[in-house]
């Protein structure tokens, strides 16, 4: 039995796993490539389209929740107990901003009659219904791992409140936040590719 | 030595009882044996289904079912043993059981997870089977689930397409406890070229499935989401390209192949010395192949696309990569036979499955060849010679490497020695049969025999009847096979902690081993597979 836990190997197995995930949005990536090559001028009208200012403020909410997530890992190791939980609740705020402003621009979208298999998608131009229907795709499928981060941090704060996490053992803490840095991550890619580049 | 109790009489964690000591357990040795019931399920549904598809097709027009039934015959057997049987056999089974104690350690670094897995696996089983029953039932696709077919379809594709990606995501997990366990839970005295051959496959196993699997988790999502909402993304209609579709499915399914036939590898790797007593020729040289093939065998998707229409630069590519991929392969099959040569030769019936895979998985390389080359799989795409060929790779290797595998672990992991003849007789009416099956396939696709047609000409009769009749003879010999397995719990002869005269760690503790596998600290060889002690001692390989 292991005497010790081994932090190296449990961070190792999470770096996998978000290697793991990279992979997942590969995929996505790897249409978007193929079909801005197919449709590069309707891909530049839909780009126009999208709201640049939410797009901008939800990528500043993003970072900002990623720096202090990462401050309370360092909050954590040098004891401060009230420090973490406020900055780590202070990042599950973000990230439900992040999901507001989502919901606000989808909400647009939507009025405006473009959803997957909308009339107006169907009947216009094809290239212009691919780009919608990635955008819903690879947008829907990141605020699903926003969702999924938010619950990791939950948890992780629960934990700290009834004292199972601490200066001592964090791993469960340290794993949600390199989570959250990748969901940062993604969209740090995400952003460029559906609202600057185009 | 008897003191201490083996596994199946020591839960862990300790204090489960009963069925508990099962269903919650964190026993990488339990949670084998669990996959292997599990397997065993599956691999005896498929193979029944694939003998009623070939007892349809051994003479002309309707003969037991309609095509209807036999469509989605041929889908149910595919996915079966694709995500069923050929992906998990070996590396779930028989890598979750040995895997840690060839490293030399006690279990996997997260045992619960592997739980885990092993319950997402059962999900994703339970998910096929619903899917057989409910709405207008199984999925007639194929296991390629191609669409527009796919998107279109009135049958219920979309829980059998979660149930793959549920699949999927337990293999995926599987492979990222393995390799995490292979870094950081070895043995601090064993280094990288100390290792056993079938762990070294299993880890480049391990990052073939971290590597690919995601991307047939995301393709599965987007034919779910096409199904649900209607996107477009692989609809011309729409702008969509359903070339796309094929490219991100063989991007995962291609790969999937290695994670099929890799451990498989491993297994014969660790036969043919144990039986030739002689060191294995060109340790090193296998490690690096089993890399090789991970790494080559991700950039080869494409050559199942030839006729697809991809450009003629593509092809070439992929027709290039593809041949490149013979040669690591090759590298490990001329190392089994160099092992051979001049060893002293002991025939057992592991040894003896794993000379038939040398044979079939040699052939099944070959005719890889054949469509691996673009000008004569355009002759020869999607005809029986593809159905012979994979069948060839995939049963002729993975299913043989997993009877081998078998039959050179029964006796370390139940405690009990099965009767030698039967076994021989078994794999002897297998193997026959097995040429019987499908070499008249071969034939039938180089003549133009389409794959999946419910009927045909009457000039390929004769060789869908000799196919047919070959089917009952491989089944027979399976089953024999079996049978004879599981007698030796009847009989209860008791096995010796080691019965061959093996080499590797899994041979010095006790047989079943007890829960923490090692009961003293284990002594690591300088070289894995140096048989120079094991004539010495009278006691091993006795039986």
């Amino acid at each position: 039995m292991r005497a010790e836990i081994d932090r190296v190997g449990l961070k190792l197995g999470m770096w996998l796993f978000l290697y793991s995930e990279i992979i997942l949005f590969g995929g996505l990536f790897v249409l978007y490539a193929a079909y801005f090559h197919k449709h590069p001028e309707s891909f530049a009208v839909g780009g126009k389209e999208l709201n640049r200012v939410i797009g901008a403020m939800n990528t500043v909410v993003l970072l900002i929740s990623s720096f202090t997530v990462a401050a309370s890992i360092t909050a954590i190791q040098k004891g401060s107990r009230k420090l973490t939980i406020g900055l780590l609740g202070f990042s599950i705020f973000c990230g439900f901003i992040f999901l507001v402003n989502k919901y606000f621009e989808w909400g647009a979208k939507i009025h405006h009659d473009i959803y997957p298999n909308s009339e107006t998608l169907v009947n216009g131009e094809p290239g212009l219904n691919i780009f919608f229907g990635l955008y819903y795709v690879i947008t829907g499928l990141h605020g699903l791992h926003v969702i999924i981060g938010m619950v990791l941090l939950s948890i992780s704060l629960v934990l700290m409140l009834v004292g199972k996490i601490d200066g001592e053992s964090f791993s469960m803490l340290d794993n949600s936040g390199l989570y959250w840095h990748l969901v940062d991550l993604i969209w740090i890619f995400v952003f460029p590719l559906f609202y600057l580049v185009l | 030595m008897t003191a201490i109790p083996s596994f199946y009489h020591q839960s862990a964690p300790p204090g489960l009882t009963g069925i508990k000591a099962w269903l919650l357990t964190h026993d990488h040795k339990r949670l084998g044996l669990m996959y292997l019931g599990a397997v065993f399920f599956w691999f005896a549904i498929a193979m029944v289904l694939g003998l009623l598809l070939r007892t349809e097709l051994m003479s002309q027009g309707r003969t037991i079912m309609g095509p209807g039934l036999y469509n989605s015959f041929f889908t149910l057997h595919g996915v079966i043993m694709v995500f069923l049987f050929a992906i998990p056999a070996i590396p779930a089974i028989f890598g979750n059981f040995f895997l840690p104690i060839q490293l030399g350690t006690d279990d996997v670094f997260f045992p619960r997870l592997n739980l885990f897995s092993w319950y997402l696996f059962m999900i994703g089983g339970l998910f096929a089977l619903v899917s057989l029953f409910v709405g207008d039932g199984f999925p007639d696709t194929g296991w390629t689930f191609y669409v527009p077919f796919s998107v279109q379809d009135s049958k219920n594709v979309g829980l059998t397409v979660t149930a793959a990606f549920i699949l999927g995501m337990s293999s995926m997990l599987t492979g990222l406890n393995f390799v995490t366990t292979f870094h950081r839970m070895r043995d601090k005295n064993m280094g990288l070229m100390q290792i056993p051959l079938f762990t070294w496959s299993l880890y480049a196993t391990a990052w073939v499935q971290i590597l690919a699997t995601p991307v047939i988790g995301i393709t599965f999502v987007l034919v779910v989401l096409e199904r649900f909402l209607s996107i477009g993304l692989f609809d011309p209609d729409k702008g969509g390209d359903p070339l796309l579709y094929q490219h991100l499915f063989w991007m995962y399914s291609h790969p999937a192949v290695y994670i099929m036939i890799l451990p498989g590898m491993g297994v014969i790797s660790e036969i043919i010395p144990v039986f030739s007593r002689k060191s294995i020729f060109g340790y090193k040289a296998i490690v690096w192949s089993s890399m090789a093939i991970a790494i080559a065998g991700s950039l080869v998707w494409a050559h199942h696309m030839y006729t697809s229409g991809m450009s003629d630069v593509s092809v070439f590519v992929f027709s290039l990569l593809t041949f490149l991929v013979a040669v690591p392969s090759a590298v490990k099959v001329f190392s089994w036979v160099a092992t051979m040569y001049k060893g002293s030769i002991e025939m057992t019936p592991p040894l003896l499955l794993a000379l038939i895979f040398i044979y079939l998985f040699s052939v099944g390389g070959l005719t890889g060849l054949v469509l691996g080359a673009a000008g004569t799989d355009i002759h020869v795409h999607d005809t029986h010679f593809v159905v012979a060929h994979f069948h060839f790779v995939m049963f002729g290797g993975t299913g043989f490497a997993f009877f081998a595998a078998l039959h050179y672990w029964w006796p370390k992991m139940f405690g009990v020695m099965y009767t030698f003849r039967a076994a021989y007789w078994g794999a002897v009416l297998a193997a026959v049969g097995f040429m019987f099956h499908y070499v008249p396939m071969l034939i039938l696709g180089l003549q133009g025999m389409p794959r999946r047609y419910y009927d045909y000409l009457p000039q390929y009769e004769t060789g869908n009847f000799l196919a047919g009749f070959g089917a009952y003879i491989m089944v027979f010999g399976i089953v024999i096979m079996f049978v004879n397995l599981l007698m030796s719990f009847r009989k209860g002869v008791p096995a010796p902690a080691d019965p061959w005269g093996g080499t590797t760690l899994e041979w010095k503790v006790p047989s079943p081993p007890p829960v923490h596998n090692f009961i003293d600290k284990p002594q690591i060889m300088d070289f894995p597979y140096d048989f120079k002690g094991v004539g010495e001692q009278s006691q091993k390989g006795s039986r």
